[in-house]
């Protein structure tokens, strides 16, 4: 087995474990705070794909999150309130099953992500960085100033969703749900990265000269990274949702779209296991430094400052050592 | 709706516009020299601005407060400068975005630190409140004339800096050729940290000018940055005058919008939602506007061709 | 008659007032390399960058396989068969050498959109990818990551990436740039070979290897083609030796 992929069954293992010593203890905190991890570390494998293995340095993911928790918070509560969330062009219902909400939050991401990338990807560098948070910021400020869905004050849908006759109420049974989901995703990531498409990906990023001399446009390989990444990125927001059975502006906001690049960065750049050890070393850092001072996101700065500085493989970096050429 | 009314919307969407230039400069010259994306800015735009409350405060001058906003802003990007930032020129974008998001979360919880949550008022003097009769019967607040003419004066003073002085030779030639300035025995490590604080000084004198008709508050930098950052797309990336052009452009379209789309919409439908959807628009129009431009120009409208 | 297959007629591009090219026409016949010489700065590489479509021209017709390609971008006509190799080599470093020959495989096969199989142990891509690098004689570095490979058989695997695009002609920008005597008869042997697979628009500095490779030159000064020959006729061109050998001479 390569180190990479141990080390990323691993930290799922130590994910799964502190979930477990949670329920055994029945400490229901730990075990929110773990499907926190779960669903944090999704949003982070979305992102990577772009960030870390397409090289595209997206500072608007929050638009994708949020777009996928708005999904779920508007379907859940048309449901409850027994009012269709649409009637133009079709009418479309209410729903509170948790895969009808996940497909719709991927579809939304994903017609989200099409124009978006578009424009985006027009450019490159510097420009697509703030492009990209521009375009999370006008989401943000739309979902701010649109009345129909909360507003400013959100959306709230008071019970989790519903799957498989299952308890989702029980904390147990939905971090279940959503480490089952992270495993699947980091699943069909190991594998997409080895795939052709992958492979087409890893030249864009290191050369896309050489890819279009071969016959491939850069573009259409990125815009399908982009997109993918961010379908990726609006089922966590779903499954976001459901977690706080809330959803509001702020998951669009430039703040969360910082947060998940932190833990692609903590973890580790194009590393299959760099979202999930990154969004658990976030979260503990949160409550650690969290018990130290009000202040802790000083803490967590100068904590990233080092990072950047002199630790910039991340976690799994650090773990794993230098990478070789995979073939 | 009258003329005068437009007009006053004008000098509004004028005044924005400058500000937004005064601090979009800074990014643009930042980036444009060292190549360098600096999230943080927003932050040196609200130090500014505690700076100039803090010493206004206390010593009752509100023009000693101005000074503090410059000086505060100054010296901190000084220290960022060399206690940071010079590490990240040599790093790609990605390195430096971390960093600078991990200095904001620095700057904005520490200044909460030192504050608290609460925002702060600065009281004008007399001298620059009131307002004055413009032709046309328009009344308009004078300290808002005034800083649409602190605005100008310093986009005039940018342009002669940069195309006339030594300083500003050394600054193109650093946009162009960075091994060429370097062989010319220019000490490209001061030169840098003389950019990057002379753009962290106007950013904390634009804080400090808006702090005085707003609210000096915690996070107020980041809303403008991202205000920012359309700015210099639409201008163009290292543009001093694509900053000021699409600064104009930005503060207009936004205030304009603001102004105009609820008053459209309420000719097809009743008041209250045509406010409601009107702002809910107006607040995506400059995201519209940067998408137009990046449709024609991807390098924006004085940005070099990629 | 054979008909070319690469054709270049009055092709012109300029850049502001510098014009880069003018009037070039040019053409390139099956089973020949058709070297482009011309002092620094003549337009070579502008004019092999117009052809590649990595930039637009302002007038004229590039006609390759008999279609008008003028239209196409650069990732279209390497599609219909136009492999270039560049001045520097463009390789991804990080990647194994193989791989980088994988990737041409793939672009080729047109299938790149597939998401789920493993791409590094696809018969269909490795078959072809690892035949490519033996023709080069890379056969033993596939696995080296390209960033430790020699500047020679970087120069080598550029070669086998056009190669393995299976192309209808080769565009190679200065292939023998920076080697030393033994990897320059290399890879001049493995031209001779390469024009069975394909006829080969060569652009090269060296003068001793283009009179030994070349069936063809066109000599390029100031963006126009002064001459155009048989190696004996351009020796023979006093216009040439006036404005370029004689140069060196």
């Amino acid at each position: 087995m390569k180190r990479e992929t141990f080390i990323t069954l691993l930290l799922m293992a130590l994910l799964f474990g502190a979930a477990f010593h949670g329920k055994t203890g029945d400490e229901p905190f730990i075990i929110t705070l773990a499907t926190k991890a779960a669903i944090f570390a999704i949003a982070g494998v979305g992102l990577n794909l772009a960030l870390g293995y397409g090289g595209l340095v997206s500072f608007g993911h929050a638009a994708f999150f949020g777009i996928g928790g708005y999904a779920a918070g508007i379907i859940a509560s048309a449901a409850r309130n027994y009012a269709p969330v649409m009637t133009w062009p079709m009418e479309i219902a209410g729903s509170t099953s948790m895969p009808v909400i996940w497909l719709a939050a991927i579809v939304a991401a994903m017609i989200t992500a099409i124009p978006i990338g578009i424009f985006s990807l027009r450019t490159g560098g510097v420009y697509f960085i703030m492009i990209t948070l521009a375009f999370a910021q006008m989401l943000y400020y739309f979902a701010v100033s649109w009345p129909a869905y909360g507003g400013e004050d959100g959306l709230s849908f008071y019970v989790r969703n519903e799957a498989l006759g299952l308890n989702m109420m029980d904390p147990w049974t939905y971090f279940a749900v959503c480490f089952g989901v992270l495993a699947v995703v980091l699943a069909l990531m190991a594998v997409l990265v080895r795939s052709r498409f992958g492979l087409a990906l890893e030249m864009a990023r290191q050369n896309p000269q050489r890819l279009t001399a071969s016959g491939i446009r850069p573009f259409n390989v990125r815009l399908t990274a982009f997109v993918i990444s961010a379908m990726i990125t609006g089922l966590a927001g779903a499954l976001y949702a459901d977690l706080n059975r809330f959803v509001s502006p702020s998951m669009l906001s430039w703040h969360t779209s910082g947060e998940i690049m932190v833990f692609v960065i903590l973890g580790g750049v194009a590393r299959l296991g760099g979202p999930v050890a990154g969004a658990c070393l976030y979260l503990l850092l949160e409550e650690v430094l969290g018990d130290v001072t009000d202040y802790w996101q000083v803490l967590l700065g100068i904590v990233l400052l080092l990072v950047v500085l002199f630790a910039r493989g991340g976690l799994v970096g650090l773990l794993a050592g230098r990478r070789a050429a995979h073939d | 709706m009258s003329a005068a009314l437009v007009f006053e919307q004008l000098l509004n969407g004028l005044q924005f516009g400058v500000m937004l230039f005064v601090m979009a400069a800074g990014l643009t010259l930042v980036f444009g020299v060292m190549g360098l994306i600096n999230l943080a800015h927003g932050s040196l735009y609200m130090l500014g601005a505690f700076a100039c409350a803090a010493v206004a405060a206390a010593t009752g001058s509100f023009m000693l407060g101005l000074a503090a906003s410059l000086a505060a802003a100054a010296i901190a990007g000084v220290l960022v400068e060399v206690l940071i930032i010079r590490h990240l020129y040599a790093r790609d974008h990605l390195d430096q975005v971390i960093a600078t998001f991990a200095l904001i979360l620095v700057f904005t919880e520490g200044t909460r630190w030192a504050f608290g949550s609460f925002p702060l008022y600065l009281t004008l003097p007399d001298a620059l409140s009131g307002s004055v009769a413009l032709p046309g019967g328009i009344t308009y607040p004078l300290f808002r004339l005034l800083i649409i003419g602190v605005g100008l004066g310093i986009a005039g003073g940018l342009f002669l800096l940069v195309n006339r002085t030594r300083l500003g030779m050394r600054i193109r030639a650093g946009e162009s050729d960075r091994e060429m300035i370097a062989a010319l025995g220019v000490d490209i490590g001061k030169l840098y940290t003389i950019v990057f604080a002379l753009g962290a000084a106007l950013a904390g004198l634009a804080g400090a000018l808006v702090g005085s008709v707003q609210a000096v508050q915690i996070g107020m930098g980041e809303p403008v940055l991202i205000l920012a950052f359309v700015v210099i797309v639409v201008g163009g990336i290292g543009s001093i005058t694509g900053a000021f052009i699409g600064a104009v452009l930005v503060g207009l379209t936004d205030t304009l919008g603001r102004f105009l789309l609820p008053q459209a919409f309420g000719l097809i439908m009743d008041a209250s939602s045509a406010t409601s959807v009107g702002s809910a628009l107006a607040s995506m129009l400059i995201y519209v506007l940067m998408a137009l431009v990046l449709v024609f120009k991807p390098t924006g409208l004085f940005g070099k061709p990629a | 008659m054979t008909d070319p297959v690469l054709e270049v007629t009055n092709l012109s591009k300029s850049f502001g007032a510098l014009a880069a090219c003018k009037n070039v026409s040019l053409d390139l016949m099956p089973g020949e390399i058709h070297a482009l010489i011309g002092p620094n700065g003549a337009g070579k590489t502008t004019l092999v960058k117009t052809i590649a479509g990595e930039i637009a021209h302002d007038a004229g017709h590039i006609r390759f396989d008999g279609e008008l390609i003028s239209h196409l971008d650069a990732a279209g006509r390497a599609r219909l068969g136009l492999a270039r190799t560049f001045q520097i080599s463009s390789l991804a470093m990080e990647m194994s050498a193989l791989k980088n020959v994988m990737l041409a495989v793939m672009a080729v096969s047109g299938e790149v959109f597939r998401f789920f199989r493993h791409a590094g142990s696809d018969d269909a891509l490795l078959g072809p990818a690892r035949a490519c690098l033996e023709e080069v004689g890379l056969q033993n570095r596939a696995h080296t990551r390209v960033a430790e490979l020699s500047h020679g058989e970087r120069r080598q695997l550029e070669i086998a990436i056009a190669l393995a695009m299976k192309p209808k002609a080769f565009l190679m920008d200065e292939p023998m740039a920076g080697m030393g005597p033994e990897g320059l008869a290399r890879l001049s042997g493995l031209l001779r070979d390469l024009k069975e697979t394909a006829p080969v628009l060569l652009i090269e500095h060296d003068m001793d290897v283009v009179f030994s490779l070349a069936d063809r030159i066109s000599v390029l000064v100031y963006g126009e083609v002064i001459a155009t020959g048989t190696v004996e006729e351009i020796r023979a061109n006093p216009d040439v030796q006036g404005a370029y050998l004689g140069d060196a001479a």
